[in-house]
């Protein structure tokens, strides 16, 4: 039978665009959580909307699963392939279709790169606002599907703050429009429900982004502390007294240590933690902001504030927090980053719960992360070479999100479920919450043949994870086989 | 005060019956949307802020509380609602507000109430309370329902609680008043939006145009004087009234179109009497109109016109018509949360 669809796939689509071999999958067999690996049935590589909607019905005809694939650098598994699905790349969908300098959009179809589109409407003293650190690479089809934020989405948003419209391909491929260029499209808020859908309900062929005017100047400042626990309590000060900061990310001290000989950013090597707190605007703008919040540092303690002189020392200030995840591949042979978000206020305390967790485990973790909006980034450094590290890492990973729910958080703040937190989900959920996941699934794709297995866990495994919530002692749709 | 159970419980009771209900609390919109039906479901009893966190920027308060009252908490700790929702007359509760949608004037320029809405707690329609989102700014986990709720006008089930992010008031605002006919008026807010500059809101009518500055005081000093116009002193009135559609034009009229345009949508062929919001991506017409030609003419501009008030309802519905394929996708979700199809029937689309 697969044999079958593979054949049909090559007949719909030009050549070269079915890769079948097992040299030509290998590239595919993950994306950047690596510690998951699949071999695919196949992998499409349709050049537009037409021929991904004929790789759609021909699969649903088949009944075989699709996994849409941007560029694979998701972090928790949702482009992890299958062996008995297809894998969509939408890596050729790749053109600009237009920039509207005026109406301030971009239409670009999903495969476009996130920092092309800010390229290309440069020119025009416009860019596209949401900037994750993976932003050379990665896709915006693939920003839709995850909801990706990043060190500028304090101020300007997540990427569901930042779209107008999507075209949206269902299983059965059937084209849907969803919101408008135009505010307040009639109807269900579908972009919203589309937005961080992990590529579950639908293949997104087009993307109408929001374009902002380009700031006249930024300018950081660099606020270091001797214990971690005045940092956490500087980032609430910060929010607390008005100042909405173009950033304001966290680095503590063995981040430090670890990206200051790869960038010589100039940080200071003996501080526990080190906050960069961004301003963007006019220049008058920012220097009144600049020292507001110079002055919310040194009371929260800061033991040193350096602001940025000019744009390259700006640059300089930024490069090592950019560089964070390649240094840690240099200290350490793996390294797994966890995504939880809790409120602000309990930053210093979680802090010191997963520093507390380090012994439990035998591994250490180090931190580096959107601060501002309490999104945890730690990274959990093992060998995978040595017996159980593995195990532990992600036994580490597991608590650290669990205490994030019980802070009143979340399991991710932008990385998304995937694979890799499907556990997690039974414990930020209850069964009713989750029933009503796999409705909604369901009401875009009844045979369950989009990215099957992700994001959403089924309440069978919930119960073997022992983290079924039964609400008032029933358990929810007794009349159902338990599956 | 009532309690969530009981309305659980005449939840459960309706949809054992299949009895429509009618989701209500100030009852400042009945005149928004198609008509109520059913049962009435009043929630108004189920009012309150539960949690606020300054710091944190963050309310949660129960879908009865009026948005006043939510707004003087926030301003006595500097900060507000940053969507500018309208509350007629005080009577528009938090839950209608984010099951309308409805932004005001600063929408453009800051958000619209659903990009506010942080979590949700909502009693579907076999009575079962369900929470989604929560109480973080970051949050991917699970489809996003809490924002599906905002627009949805109670027809996916009863919200009972909302968290919403707040945002610290502007440290400085002005207003500018310029004389300009449409088109000028419509090219100056189309310029403008490509700069940087502190705009939280803009609005036309009557050949004057009128710009809101808010932000730091250099901002907002150093915009003012790029932009020139005459400076309107005591301006918080004439704002108010544009966020209530309260203009004397406007509520005289016993018909009220709201039209959606992408931005720099130029103007519209249609005589009489207007007021365009939103650097020119909102436009209210007051009047009786041919409703297909009017939504027709939206749409081939790329936007959508619905009849916002009304004396008669109109049988089709108040809001731009859907596609078939858009609302068999509607009627699957809506029979997700509500399969019985017990709330608020007909009231966002006359088969819903
Ligand atoms: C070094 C590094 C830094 C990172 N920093 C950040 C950060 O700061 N902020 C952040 O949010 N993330 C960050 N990420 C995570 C990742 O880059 C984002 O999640 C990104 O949006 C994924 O885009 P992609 O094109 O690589 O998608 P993929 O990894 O290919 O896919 C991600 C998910 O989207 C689905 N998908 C992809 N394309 C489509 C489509 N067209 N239609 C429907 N579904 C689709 C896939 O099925 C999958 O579920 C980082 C990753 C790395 C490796």
């Amino acid at each position: 039978m697969y044999h079958r669809v593979i054949e049909r796939l090559r007949r719909a689509l030009p050549a070269g665009a079915v890769l079948s071999s097992t040299e030509e999958l290998k590239p595919y067999e993950c994306d950047a959580l690596t510690l998951f690996r699949q071999t695919p049935l196949a992998v499409a590589l349709p050049a537009d909307e037409a021929q991904v909607a004929a790789v759609l019905r021909l699969c649903h005809e088949a009944s075989v699963p699709v996994i849409a694939r941007g560029a694979g650098t998701g972090l928790s598994g949702g482009a992890t392939p299958r062996p008995d699905a297809v894998l969509l790349s939408l890596a050729r969908l790749n053109r600009i279709i237009g920039i509207d300098p005026l109406g301030r959009t971009a239409r670009v179809q999903p495969g476009v790169r996130n920092l092309a589109i800010s390229e290309a409407a440069a020119p025009h003293g416009l860019y596209y606002a949401p900037d994750p650190s993976s932003q050379i690479a990665c896709t915006i089809g693939g920003n839709v599907a995850e909801n990706s934020g990043g060190v500028h989405c304090l101020k300007y948003g997540l990427t569901v703050h930042n779209l107008l419209a999507l075209r949206v391909i269902t299983i059965d491929g059937e084209v849907l429009e969803v919101g408008s260029a135009a505010p307040d499209a009639p109807g269900y808020d579908l972009l919203a429900l589309l937005t961080g859908s992990e590529g579950l309900l639908g293949v997104v062929t087009e993307v109408t982004v929001r374009l902002i005017p380009r700031p006249e100047c930024a300018r950081v400042v660099l606020a270091a502390f001797d214990e971690l626990a005045k940092a956490g309590r500087a980032v609430a000060d910060v929010i607390a007294a008005g100042i909405t900061p173009a950033g304001l990310e966290m680095m503590d001290r063995p981040a430090i240590a670890a990206v200051e000989p790869f960038v010589q950013a100039g940080y200071p090597l003996d501080a526990e933690a080190i906050l960069l707190c961004e301003s963007d605007g006019t220049a008058q703008e920012v220097e009144e902001e600049i020292l507001r919040i110079e002055t919310v540092m040194r009371r929260a303690g800061a033991t040193e504030c350096r602001i940025s002189r000019d744009e390259a020392e700006r640059l300089r200030f930024w490069a090592g927090r950019k560089a964070a995840f390649p240094a840690m591949g240099a200290i350490s042979p793996d390294y797994y980053c966890m995504d939880g978000s809790i409120p602000r206020r309990r930053l210093a305390a979680v802090l010191q719960a997963i520093r507390a967790m380090e012994g439990k485990y035998g591994l250490r973790c180090t931190n580096v992360f959107h601060a501002g909006d309490g999104n945890l980034h730690p990274l959990i450094l093992f060998d995978s070479n040595v017996a159980d590290e593995v195990a532990r890492a992600e036994a580490f990973g597991g608590e650290i999100l669990e205490l994030c729910v019980r802070e009143g958080g979340s399991i991710t703040g932008e990385h998304g479920v995937g694979v890799e937190k499907i556990n997690q989900m039974c414990v930020q959920f209850g069964s009713g919450e989750l029933e009503t996941f796999h409705a909604v699934k369901r009401a875009f794709d009844d045979r369950g043949l989009l990215n099957p297995g992700k994001a959403v866990p089924t309440l069978h495994r919930c119960a073997e994870f022992g983290r079924l919530h039964v609400h008032g002692g029933r358990l929810p749709h007794p009349e159902l086989p338990r599956f | 005060m009532i309690d969530l159970q009981s309305l659980q419980e005449r939840i459960r009771a309706a949809a054992g019956d299949r009895r429509p209900l009618c989701i209500r609390a100030g009852g400042s919109k009945d005149f928004y949307g198609g008509p109520r039906a059913g049962e009435l479901l009043d929630v108004s009893g189920l009012s309150g802020i539960s949690d606020y966190e300054p710091t944190e920027l963050v309310i949660t308060a129960r879908a009865g509380t009026r948005l006043t009252d939510i707004e003087r908490v926030l301003a006595e700790r500097d900060q507000m609602l940053a969507f500018e929702p309208p509350r007629f007359d005080g009577r528009a509760t938090l839950g209608g507000a984010v099951a309308a949608g409805l932004s005001g004037p600063r929408r453009a320029y800051c958000g619209a109430l659903r990009d506010f809405v942080l979590g949700v707690e909502m009693v579907d329609g076999r009575g079962e309370l369900l929470r989604f989102g929560g109480k973080v700014i970051k949050n991917v986990a699970g489809f996003d329902v809490s924002r599906l709720m905002a627009g949805s006008l109670g027809t996916l089930g009863l919200i009972a609680q909302v968290t919403l992010k707040t945002v610290p008031r502007p440290r400085a605002e002005c207003t500018l008043r310029f004389e300009a006919d449409q088109p000028r008026a419509l090219e100056a807010m189309t310029l403008w939006a490509t700069r940087p500059l502190p705009l939280s809101a803009t609005a036309w009518h009557d050949d004057l145009l009128h710009v809101r500055l808010s932000g730091a005081e250099a901002a907002v000093r150093a915009a003012r004087e790029s932009l020139g116009g005459e400076i309107v002193s005591g301006s918080e009135e004439y704002w108010q009234s544009v966020r209530e559609q309260r203009l004397q034009f406007l509520m005289a009229a016993d018909e009220l179109w709201r039209i959606c345009l992408p931005a720099r949508c130029p103007k519209l062929p249609i005589e009489g009497r207007t007021l365009i919001e939103w650097g020119g991506s909102l436009r209210w017409l007051p009047g009786r109109q041919d409703g297909n030609s009017l939504r027709a003419l939206a749409s081939r501009r790329g936007g959508h016109a619905m009849l916002y008030r009304a004396s008669v309802k109109p049988p089709e519905g108040s809001f731009a018509p859907l596609p078939a394929a858009m609302l068999a996708l509607h009627q699957r979700l809506k029979a997700v949360f509500d399969p019985h199809r017990i709330f608020n029937r007909g009231r966002l689309h006359p088969d819903l």
